[in-house]
């Protein structure tokens, strides 16, 4: 590997100049820092602690490991936003060729748990390869699609598509539809910033409702079934239907202004299922209303529109894909979660990213802020 | 390799993809406002209804079952309480093992096989964290073992609840009846928001005539649960008003030696305070124990009890329907002479049978040389059967029907226990309505010594004793001397209630035959004059021997014989003093041979123990005046005939 050349290196002539301003910028630029995102994220964390504070019935443990866990988010966040994105870039292809392998071993050799094989076990560690390969498939597409100019042929966007299905079907395997989806997602959203055109995107969204019962042929009865209490769920109020059914209890009861924090009924009382987790917003919705929920979705916003506008100040064609990319999956995140807690999507188990308790998702958050960060900070500064 | 950008047009890229974006910015907003939307939906649109479920989520109505009102004979002696019975509980979500548990407190105490399948049937219907019993009455040591052991044994508890007992077991389990846990049947037909929480109902006697009152008002918590429906907290508490406490007109002591007195026979006694109507004494031998009922009867001693040919179950005194035999000749004497169909001093020869005009057969008198020349007072005090063929063909089926009827016969006493029989008086209506028959001028010969169609209760006759007593006043036999409403603090005495009044023709007529029955007792050819030797008050009665099975003409009935449960039923009705009548009573000996010698002294019996005790200790409290008299609640729980 060591054969290999930098993919970028600023001209020699710039190197003085590039010192001088080194030294003009402030402690966030020295730090890579961008400091409304991040300013976002940590308001976002404090909620999501305060949350957790009360939908795991006042367990301080819960919120010292949740605590813990943000720090290690907080830091490879840090890390990833210290790397340049050209190292990236020119890394892209290994990692994605090691994220497939490590997808290949978790369902040759991977440990078995609720139902999935998704983890692999690293010495002491427990390792979820198809968390890195959410920023994995979108790196190496747009390694691929801003490797020519945009916007991308159509065999480019078929071989795009190649790469993106391969993840997307190993962790299908697993099985993990909502993560596969989601990757699927961020990869699709490369090429939608790359520019493919508006005809093809209409023809492949024909093609996707036509192949959703071939989906369905695919899917294991629990998502079946997923999806029919979806549809309706009061046909089985004690079973399958019972998380929405409390879930929307919870949301409509807290009101405009909410039942307060830590008084929420339907979750201090145990009858909103998986609280702390993947229907963590409607304990937030239960205690903090409809006021609080405004606030909060208000939030997720302007992280997601400054990560945007990151993407768009990008230098290069990479790393404004990849950006763009990784905010637009982060607000996909968002959406599906509460859709599905408010009733409005399928159950799908996808964690609500920032506020859920669990930790292996967050650091993939925290890690894809820092490569937006990186891409905000490692900018040339080419005077216009 | 070369710099990205040299082959490539940078600011269009930028601009591609800048397009791109603000293009996301706008489906972004567009999502977020659909989820804004559907949050006004539920939060604001929706809030009523949402706000609704979460609260029925939260609080729970706990039903809280009241405490059963006790039962007490009328000198305050219980005969139905509330123990504190330990039972062994589980509680199914804390056992991690259920079989390793059951098996470890096998050990301790004794699990029977019937105790792990409804334990396990109960399971089923339960929440994880309800308490589900494994064993009820646990004896002292039974407890203090589990309760040593607890900490080894996660989830398995010793609860203690009142459960319902009879202290005085078997004696007068007729009268009283028992409790047993409510079934489909019971839940159907009770007003569900009253029983809610109660899990025992009364089944028989008192304790199912009386349900009502002794149940009592069940109380309410709400309460906040959580999801398994732990309740968390109380909110709102009304507590549950207890059952009225209930005082029989039984005396327990004269019950326990009426049934003794029937020793191993099967009968039954009914003893009734004439004045009042209330009942001193209801017993029905054999007896069975009413505490084998409560928890559930196995049913191993049910089927021996169902099957037992001696019928325990069987309330002889309320639902037995006898030929009352020659019982029945004061009456139908009485008969005779109100209805002036003969006259006090009239006499006809008995020559042991007699025999209808123009007819070859001949009915004969118990006594087989005959009684000679007899009166209507020799008819009763010798029981001449040739005398009351005479007069019941003399006045006819239809006047002797009506005029037994005044006293009750064939007619349900109205007492206040469910089910009673009516017994049966014949008329040529009920005849041809229930046989199609005519009425042939024989049958009129043996009603009028109270054989055949003709059916008593102890019941009735014991009432109809009471009747003649009093000289004519039909009283509604009860049971309820007094209840005790611990809610107002009030109570509610019995009142005599009269039926109605057997207005008498000639006063003398009465005297006659009152005297006559005196003179069963007491007079030298009286036939239950042994029992009047040394009594210290005076006795009327009548004997009766009631056949079973007929004998053939000119055969002769040996008791020797033939089999017991063919022998004849000895019967006995008196009241006594004579004069100021306190107690009234009917006997009945099943296949107990002859009334004088069977039944007779068990009556003796009875009411010695009821004037050596009794009408010294609470004479006053059975006389009420007309200001102590309650109105309106007392009428509504009457029961008109």
């Amino acid at each position: 590997m060591s054969k290999l050349q930098p993919l970028w290196t600023p001209h020699k002539a710039l190197t003085p100049t590039l010192n001088a301003m080194h030294d003009q910028r402030t402690l966030a630029q020295r730090l890579h820092m961008d400091i409304p995102l991040l300013l976002g994220l940590l308001l976002l964390s404090g909620i999501g602690l305060a949350v957790l504070y009360s939908a795991g019935g006042q367990d301080t443990n819960l919120l010292v490991r949740q605590g813990i866990r943000l720090a290690i988010a907080f830091t490879a966040l840090f890390v990833l936003a210290q790397v340049s994105p050209r190292h990236l870039f020119f890394w892209t292809p290994w990692l994605y060729v090691i994220g497939i392998l490590l997808l290949i071993a978790v369902l040759a050799f991977g440990d078995v748990a609720q139902g999935a094989q998704r983890w692999i076990r690293v010495g002491p560690l427990n390792f979820q390869p198809s968390e890195m390969l959410k920023i994995c498939v979108p790196m190496m597409v747009a390694y691929y699609v801003g490797g020519r100019p945009l916007p991308p042929s159509f065999m480019r966007i078929l071989v795009a598509g190649v790469l993106v299905i391969v993840p997307t079907l190993l962790i299908a395997r697993q099985p993990d539809l909502g993560t596969a989806l989601l990757i699927a997602c961020s990869g699709i959203f490369v090429l939608l910033l790359g520019g493919i055109s508006v005809r093809l995107i209409a023809a492949c969204a024909v093609l996707a409702s036509a192949g959703a019962p071939v989906l369905w042929y695919f899917m294991r009865d629990y998502q079946r079934q997923r999806v029919l209490t979806f549809l309706d769920p009061e046909q089985d109020p004690l079973g399958s239907g019972y998380h929405i059914i409390q879930s929307k209890i919870a949301i409509g009861s807290g009101g405009i202004y909410g039942k307060g924090w830590l008084n929420g009924t339907q979750s201090q009382l145990d009858f909103l299922p998986e609280r702390s987790t993947d229907f963590i917003f409607a304990v937030f919705s239960e205690e903090f209303g409809l006021a609080g929920v405004l606030l909060l979705i208000a939030s997720y916003l302007a992280v997601v529109f400054r990560g945007l506008f990151i993407a768009t100040q990008a230098q290069d064609t990479y790393s404004r894909l990849l950006a763009g990319s990784l905010v637009l999956t982060f607000f996909v995140y968002v959406f599906v979660n509460i859709g599905m807690v408010s009733g409005i999507l399928p159950v799908v188990g996808l964690p609500l990213p920032m506020l859920s308790y669990g930790g292996t998702s967050l650091v993939t958050v925290m890690a894809a802020f820092g490569i937006l960060m990186s891409v905000h900070t490692h900018r040339r500064l080419i005077s216009a | 390799m070369k710099p990205l950008h040299t082959i490539k047009d940078i600011a269009r890229e930028s601009r591609i993809v800048r397009n791109r974006v603000i293009a996301a910015c706008f489906g972004i907003l567009f999502l977020a406002g659909l989820l804004v939307l559907r949050m006004a939906q539920l939060q604001v649109l929706e809030y009523e209804h949402f706000s609704t479920l979460s609260e029925d989520n939260r609080v729970k109505i706990v039903p809280l079952a009241p405490t059963r009102g006790l039962i007490y004979d009328r000198n305050g002696v219980e005969l139905a309480q509330n123990t504190p019975t330990f039972s062994l509980e589980i509680v199914p979500e804390n056992v991690d093992n259920m079989a390793v548990l059951l098996t470890e407190l096998g050990e301790l105490v004794e699990i029977t096989p019937a105790d792990t399948e409804r334990f396990r049937n109960m399971l089923k219907k339960k929440r994880p964290f309800q308490s589900v019993p494994l064993r009820f009455r646990l004896n002292e040591e039974e407890v203090a073992r589990v309760s040593v052991n607890r900490h080894r044994f996660p989830g398995a508890d010793v609860h203690a609840r009142l459960t319902r007992s009879y202290p005085r077991g078997a004696s007068g389990v007729h009268l009283l009846g028992y409790v047993a846990s409510m079934n489909e049947e019971d839940l159907q037909r009770v007003d569900a928001a009253a029983y809610r929480g109660t899990t025992h109902i009364g089944k028989t006697g008192v304790e199912q005539a009386y349900e009502s009152l002794l149940h009592g008002k069940p109380g309410l918590q709400r309460v906040e649960t959580n999801a398994r429906g732990r309740i968390l907290r109380v909110l709102e508490r009304s507590d549950p008003v207890p059952g009225n406490n209930i005082y029989l007109t039984i005396d327990a002591s004269l019950q326990a030696v009426a049934e003794r007195a029937l020793g191993d026979e099967n009968g039954a006694i009914v003893a009734v305070d004439p004045s009042t109507g209330g009942l001193l004494a209801f017993v029905s031998m054999p007896v069975y124990d009413p505490n084998l009922f409560v928890d559930g009867i196995d049913s191993k001693t049910y089927r021996k009890l169902l099957a037992s040919p001696e019928r325990p179950l069987f309330n002889r005194a309320l639902n037995g329907q006898y030929p009352p035999g020659s019982t029945v000749k004061p009456f139908v004497g009485l008969a005779g002479l109100e209805l002036e169909q003969v006259t006090e001093d009239h006499e006809i020869f008995c020559p042991g049978w007699y025999r209808l005009p123009g007819r070859e057969r001949r009915y004969r008198d118990w006594k087989k040389w005959g009684h000679g020349k007899v009166d209507i007072t020799q008819s009763i005090v010798q029981s001449c059967d040739v005398y009351y063929y005479t007069l019941a063909r003399q006045m006819g089926i239809e006047a002797l029907h009506d005029y037994m009827a005044l006293f009750g016969f064939g007619q349900r006493t109205g007492i206040d226990l469910h089910g009673e029989s009516a017994g049966l008086m014949p008329s040529t209506e009920w005849k041809r309505r229930s046989k199609g028959q005519a009425w042939f001028p024989g049958e009129t010969l043996i009603t009028g010594i109270g054989q055949g169609f003709t059916l008593a209760t102890p019941l009735q006759l014991a009432m109809a004793s009471a009747t003649l007593s009093t000289r004519g006043v039909r009283l509604r036999p009860q049971i309820v001397l007094r209840r005790d409403d611990a809610a107002t603090q009030s109570h509610v005495d019995l009142v005599p209630e009269t039926l109605d009044t057997v207005a008498p023709h000639l006063e003398t007529n009465w005297q006659t035959i009152i005297n006559a029955m005196a003179d069963v007792v007491h007079g030298p050819k009286g036939t239950a004059r042994r029992i009047g030797v040394g009594a210290t008050y005076r006795i009327a009665g009548k004997t009766g021997t009631a056949q079973v099975f007929g004998i053939a003409q000119d055969e002769e009935y040996d008791a020797e014989k033939v089999d017991k449960k063919l022998h004849d039923h000895a019967l006995f009705i008196a009241f006594a003093p004579v004069d100021n009548p306190r107690i009234a009573l009917a006997v009945l000996v099943e296949n107990g041979g002859s009334g004088s010698k069977a039944a007779a002294p068990i009556a003796r019996k009875v009411m010695d123990h009821y004037f050596q005790q009794v009408i010294d200790d609470d004479a006053e409290q059975l006389i009420l005046t007309a200001a102590e008299l309650p109105t309106d609640e007392n009428a509504a729980a009457r029961r008109m005939p």
